[in-house]
C-alpha cells in the first residue's frame, strides 16, 4: 500500500492540470487497482465498484484545476471515490439498515458481549477462503459511515490524518468511527470464529 | 464487563492497541488486564481482528475488462498498455 502511495507524488501536478491525457492516463493506470478495491469494499458489487472507478476519475479530470495541493493526490482521489460511494449507498433503496439502527450504530460505543478467546486457532483456519468471505461479509454489516472510516485506515492504509481529510471529518471522529467499527467487526468475527472452535472441539476458554 | 476500569478501558481501546495513550493511562490499563481475563480476551481478539483484516488485503488489482472500459469511457484507450 505504502509504495503506491509513494508514487503518487511523482506525478507532475502541473502537466496533469494543464490536461496531459499521458500524465492523468499513468494516474489511472497506478490508481484504478485501488479505486476499483474501494468500491467493491464499499458496495460489494462488481458492476457498482465499475461504476464507481468511471465516476471517480472523470471527476477527477474535470476537478484537477480545483485541486488545491493541500492534501495529497491520493487523498484527493480517495475523497472522491469515497463520495461516489457513498452516494451510490444513499441512492439504494434496500440499505440493509434503517436510518435509525445507523445512528445507533455510529453514536454508541459497543459493550462487548462475546467474551471468547479465538485467537488460538490455528492460522490457516483463520485465514481460509471460507473465512475471508465472512470477514468481507462482516465489513457490509457496518453502517455506510463506519465501512467508510474502516475501509480507508485497515484496508487502504491510510493514516488518521489522511482519513480525516478523505471524509471531512475531525481526526477524534476518525478515531472514534475506527474503533466502533473495529469493535463491531471483532463482534461479528468472534461469533464466526467460536463457532469453528466448538467445530473443532477445542475448549472456549474464558467463557463465563 | 461491568467495573468501571472495563469503561476505562472500553473507551481507549482503540488508542491503547494504537499504543496512542499517554504513558499513564496505558499502565492504568495493563495493570487493569493483569487481573481482568474478559478485558484480556477483548483486547487480544481486537489486535486479532484488526490484524487479519491487513494480512488478507487483496492486491490493488483492476480487471482487464474493467480496466479497458475505464480508459474507454476517459478517451484514453491509446494510453492502456503504455504504462504497465
Ligand atoms: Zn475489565
Amino acid at each position: 500500500m505504502n509504495k503506491e502511495k509513494a508514487r503518487v507524488e511523482d506525478f507532475s501536478l502541473e502537466k496533469l492540470r494543464a490536461g496531459d491525457r499521458a500524465e492523468f492516463a499513468l494516474l489511472m493506470d497506478v490508481y484504478s487497482g485501488v479505486v476499483y478495491r474501494l468500491g467493491i469494499k464499499m458496495l460489494d458489487d462488481p458492476q457498482d465498484a465499475e461504476d464507481i472507478l468511471q465516476e471517480t476519475f472523470i471527476k477527477a479530470y474535470r476537478y484537477l484545476g480545483d485541486f488545491d495541493g493541500r492534501s495529497s493526490l491520493s487523498t484527493w482521489l480517495y475523497r472522491i471515490a469515497t463520495n461516489e460511494a457513498l452516494m451510490l449507498i444513499r441512492k439504494r433503496k434496500n440499505t440493509p439498515l434503517s436510518i435509525d439502527e445507523q445512528l445507533d450504530q455510529d453514536l454508541e460505543i459497543e459493550k462487548p458481549f462475546q467474551i471468547v478467546d479465538w485467537c488460538c486457532l490455528p492460522e490457516k483456519e483463520m485465514m481460509s477462503a471460507e473465512a475471508r468471505r465472512y470477514m468481507h461479509q462482516a465489513v457490509e454489516q457496518l453502517s455506510p459511515n463506519l465501512r467508510a472510516v474502516f475501509v480507508l485506515r485497515d484496508i487502504e492504509g491510510l493514516s488518521t490524518e489522511e482519513t480525516s481529510r478523505a471524509l471531512n471529518l475531525s481526526e477524534s471522529a476518525v478515531k472514534t468511527r475506527l474503533s466502533r467499527a473495529r469493535m463491531r467487526l471483532r463482534e461479528l468475527l468472534t461469533a464466526y470464529f467460536s463457532e469453528r472452535m466448538a467445530a473443532q472441539g477445542v475448549a472456549e476458554a474464558g467463557d463465563d | 464487563m461491568d467495573h468501571e476500569h472495563c469503561h476505562l478501558l472500553l473507551n481507549s481501546l482503540s488508542d491503547y492497541v494504537e499504543g496512542d495513550l499517554s504513558e499513564e493511562l496505558c499502565a492504568e490499563i495493563d495493570r487493569h488486564l493483569q487481573d481482568c481475563e474478559n478485558c484480556r480476551i477483548v483486547i487480544d481478539t481486537l489486535r486479532k481482528t484488526v490484524y487479519l483484516y491487513h494480512e488478507t488485503v487483496e492486491p490493488p488489482i483492476t480487471p482487464p475488462d474493467v480496466k479497458e472500459r475505464l480508459f474507454a469511457r476517459l478517451e484514453l484507450n491509446e494510453f492502456l498498455n503504455s504504462n504497465s
